[in-house]
């Protein structure tokens, strides 16, 4: 048993007042949560404390909430955790800050509008599925690993913790967001559904869609689940950029670009990206394309204002063939690397856990977890 | 007045089904549900869901093993339409688009269970449970034209009109406070089982009875209301629970001196004995002073291989690693029986028609028997389906056949008063609610649990009746309309108390070992005087019981060994 401070974010609607701060005194063991702190507030002192929740087992997804900043679950957040990470950088004083989530309106308490906001999102991505002619007699038969790959994104509880972390939907409400995209791959990479190629165009020709996420890893560090909301939506971009869909971030062209230039030249010549990433040179040739001029001469602007500040200072880089040759044939050998990986589809991609039984050190986990 | 041909309360698994069964008749449907529909507790079953569907399996196999886990308590000819109709849900459910597990060959794979003679469990990982209804759920969003959801009310009251049909419910919208009638044609209650009832449990916090409890109220019968299960691995204390797919994974149990017990209580089917038996070897090795100082036994998953616990037990990971801080692929886990699920509730037929007509139920909340005295792993899931499509089904047939009647006079009114009067009391006027709840759990907990006797359940009895009387001037602290859950928490008590009462009362009236009940001064199976469901009925001085006979059609009772 150890003592704690929750410094809980109240807002009684009919009030009339503003959000205040209250703070509550609870005695628990370590091991328990933050909700089970709650809960004993709320049964010990303040019935009218309003919080979701249900399983306590982090399965039903009720109890999203905001501790010391960091959004997550609050059944699933062990409360010594909490404390040690309020108090990380002095002796011990400081309280388990508990707010509502972000992103979304304030209900009451810890309670937030998840309807306008989450669940219509979700709605967005038509969340069902679509399959195409009359169903078999028995079983779709399926590649067994496709379906053990959208379980990661069937692993989600809806808890809208991603959404509450997400900093591209604070920039703009109206993005998707990481949950219903997350929610999307279930469909697309489902190798049921019959409309996989429609839904990766309306998700990529949408302003809000998947070309709206930033990386910034936010929703990953936020799920509960291991959904890993991020990885899904580059999923869905890179099976967007496979399918010929236009990226407005050019970011299926910048990523071929690379591919592109190791393999023509065995090494990064930085000259060739900016072109490669605007539009990609004709018939394979590293040549700028009419398009890719085009949109240099309209980037000269940015260019000059990256001098001026000091953003942009290698310019020499810039000059095609100045960038220098590798040493003893080095270049000879990494394209020769480039065709091994391609001849045997050997996928190289920071995002993308492949098949490989590679498990995450359980210190590491651990430690994720204490910030939560 | 909100009205539907066909109403129902509570969106689970159970509830979700019935809704897009109904829906499917064309009939005008509402789905309401005290929590959001995928915070519901269908969630967290976990392993699988049975079906006889493997070539060379048969449905009949499935049934015998489910009427010798039920300890022959388990009405055979409902057993049979459960067993006969689970392979074409299964299919339903994967046409749907539920990610189950698939073989080599890319076809549905299965993993065993606990009390069954062949594997047939299919499964998504460990989250069957909520891979299933977050499908059903995509479905009603689906067909949002054809069912109206209700997510977050609060049913107070079943409706019924002046010849004692039901046809419709009070609810409370959480949002706003408002107190509403809804009426239908047909009402089906679908709202989970009452494992709040005991502290510590499995159950989710919203598991408080309700719909066993509003059924009661309207004289609507119950059943086998002492068949309580508990599940032979939990968490000590928490209560979390860990698949019994990680037995059917190959996981071992074992006792403080590192013993392989279940040798000694099921040699054959060792682990994998049904839940009754595991749960009292288990509690036999605790009483004794063979299990660990902190009353507990060892579930040990590291006999299973890594990469398949990754694959197939990752929730089991997570609840290892957040909740015991044990990593399960390296250590084995300290569990112990836990309460679970409530295999007794409200009466019904095949079609999960009740005695009241008009009133359905289905799921945990309703007691067909397919489970009688014991459930067997994966067959929840199961009943919920079944019985869930069936009684949406005939509720539409019903909405199609009759003429809407008008509830009675004053059912509205009569729900106000009684908020009111919660919301008026004075703090200090008696106990807070949270008190008699936990005085509650912990009393059921030690006094009607895997162990009973009659002097414990007297004293569990008398407990109950004592604070049924202080829930009566239980306060609560807030007096708002906007997502008060202190008034919700005071109804659930309410609900709560009556479900205790009659399971004490059909506990302390069955006197023999069946299945989940063991009497340790009966501890002997008697077929002669108690192969009988025992029912129960609200009176005036609490619940009148009666008996009705098990309907048996192919399998005689025998003595039950595993």
């Amino acid at each position: 048993m150890a003592e704690y401070t929750l410094k809980v974010r109240r807002y009684q609607p009919e009030s009339g007042e503003g959000a205040y701060w209250e703070e509550f005194k609870v005695e628990l063991d370590p091991s328990l949560s933050v909700l089970d702190g709650i809960l004993q507030a709320k049964d010990r002192e303040d019935g009218s404390l309003a919080v979701r929740c249900s399983c306590r087992a982090a399965i039903c997804g009720s109890c999203g909430m905001t501790i010391n900043g960091q959004s997550g679950l609050g059944c699933k957040t062990q409360i010594g955790h909490a404390h040690e990470h309020a108090n990380r950088r002095n002796g011990g004083g400081e309280p388990i800050v508990v707010e509502p989530m972000g992103n979304m309106p304030v209900i009451k308490d810890l309670i937030t509008d998840m309807e306008s906001t989450h669940w219509k999102k979700i709605r967005r991505v038509t969340p069902w599925l679509l399959p195409h002619g009359e169903a078999p007699e028995r079983e779709y038969v399926v590649e067994p690993e496709s379906m053990i790959d959208i379980t990661q994104s069937m692993a989600c509880i809806q808890c809208g913790a991603c959404v509450s972390s997400c900093l591209s939907m604070e920039a703009d409400p109206d993005f998707i967001g990481p949950a219903a995209l997350a929610k999307a791959y279930r469909f697309v990479g489902d190798p049921r559904d019959g409309e996989s190629v429609e839904r990766l165009h309306d998700l990529a020709e949408d302003p809000h869609g998947i070309y709206d996420c930033t990386h910034c890893f936010n929703c990953i560090d936020a799920c509960p689940k291991g959904v890993a909301p991020m990885d899904q939506i580059m999923r869905l971009r890179r099976k967007a950029g496979e399918e010929g869909i236009e990226d407005p971030n050019s970011g299926h062209d910048h990523e071929m670009a690379f591919v592109k230039i190791i393999e023509k030249k065995g090494t990064l010549d930085e000259s060739l990206l900016l072109q490669e990433s605007f539009a990609p040179g004709l018939k394979g040739k590293l040549k700028p394309s009419k398009r890719a001029i085009k949109e240099m001469l309209a980037s000269i602007p940015t260019a000059i204002r990256g001098l001026r500040s000091g953003k942009m200072r290698s310019l020499p880089k810039l000059i095609p063939g100045v960038h220098p040759k590798l040493p003893d044939g080095a270049q000879d050998d990494v394209k020769a690397i480039y065709e091994h990986a391609e001849q045997h589809r050997e996928e190289f991609n920071i995002y993308i856990k492949g098949e490989e039984d590679v498990e995450p050190e359980p210190d590491e986990t651990a430690t994720e977890e204490t910030t939560a | 007045m909100p009205t539907h041909d066909v109403l129902v309360i509570g969106a689970g698994l159970a509830g979700q089904r019935a809704a897009l069964a109904a829906a499917e008749q064309g009939v005008s449907v509402g789905i309401l549900s005290k929590v959001h529909p995928v915070r519901s507790h269908s969630n967290a079953a976990q392993g699988g869901i049975n079906a006889a569907l493997n070539p060379g399996d048969s449905w009949e196999s499935h049934a015998f093993d489910t009427v010798k886990g039920s300890d022959y308590l388990g009405d055979q000819d409902a057993i049979e339409v459960m067993c006969r109709e689970a392979p074409e849900e299964i299919l339903h459910l994967e046409h749907l688009g539920v990610t189950f597990h698939r073989n080599e060959e890319g076809k549905l794979g299965t993993r065993a269970f606990g009390g069954a003679s062949a594997a047939r469990t299919y499964y998504v990982a460990d989250i069957t449970g909520q891979a299933i209804m977050h499908v059903l759920y995509e479905q009603l969003m689906k067909h949002s034209d054809s069912v109206a959801r209700y997510e977050e009310w609060f049913c107070t009251a079943l409706a019924m009109d002046e010849q004692g049909e039901c046809c419709g419910v009070v609810t409370r919208n959480i949002a706003d406070g408002s107190t509403q009638l809804f009426t239908a044609k047909a009402v089906i209650l679908a709202c989970g089982g009452n494992g709040q009832v005991w502290r510590p449990t499995t159950n989710a916090l919203i598991c408080t009875g309700d719909g066993i409890a509003m059924a009661y109220r309207v004289g609507a019968k119950l059943m086998d209301m002492e068949m309580i299960q508990y599940h032979p691995t939990t968490l000590a204390g928490k209560g979390f629970l860990i698949t019994e797919g990680a037995r059917g994974e190959g996981a071992h149990l074992l006792n403080a001196k590192g013993e392989r017990f279940m040798e000694r209580y099921a040699p054959n089917k060792m682990e994998l004995a049904s839940r009754d038996v595991v749960s009292r070897a288990e509690q036999t090795e605790i009483d004794e002073g063979r299990g660990f100082p902190d009353g507990t036994v060892a579930l040990d998953i590291t006999v299973v291989p890594r990469k398949r616990i990754h694959e197939a037990l990752r929730e089991i990971v997570l609840v290892g690693q957040d909740f015991a801080g044990v990593d399960i692929t390296r250590e084995p886990i300290r569990i112990k029986p836990g309460n679970h699920y409530t295999m007794g509730g409200i009466k019904t037929d095949v079609d999960g028609r009740t005695d009241v007509p008009g009133l359905y139920a289905a799921g945990e909340t309703a007691c067909v028997s397919v489970h009688g005295g014991n459930r067997l792993g994966a067959n929840s899931l199961l009943d919920t389906l079944i019985f869930g499509r069936r009684s949406g089904a005939d509720a539409a047939a019903r909405a199609k056949r009759i003429e809407g009647s008008r509830p009675a006079r004053g059912a509205l009114e009569a729900e106000q008063a009684e908020i009111d009067a919660i919301s008026a009391r004075e703090k200090g006027s008696g106990r807070r609610v949270s008190e008699i709840k936990l005085e509650l759990g912990t009393t059921m907990d030690a006094k009607v649990a895997v162990f009973r006797d009659e002097a414990g359940i007297q004293e569990a009895l008398e407990t109950v009746r004592r604070l049924k009387q202080e829930a009566e001037s239980a306060y609560i602290d807030d007096k708002g309309s906007v997502f008060n859950q202190d008034i919700l928490g005071a109804i659930e008590l309410g609900y709560m108390l009556d479900n205790a009462e009659c399971t004490c009362a059909a506990a302390l009236e069955r006197k023999e070992s069946r299945g989940a009940q063991y009497r340790t001064d009966f501890p002997e199976r008697n077929d002669a005087e108690w192969l009988k469901h025992i029912d129960m009925q609200r009176g005036d001085d609490g619940p009148e019981i009666s008996y009705s006979e098990v309907t048996m059609t192919q399998w005689e009772p025998q003595e039950r060994t595993y």
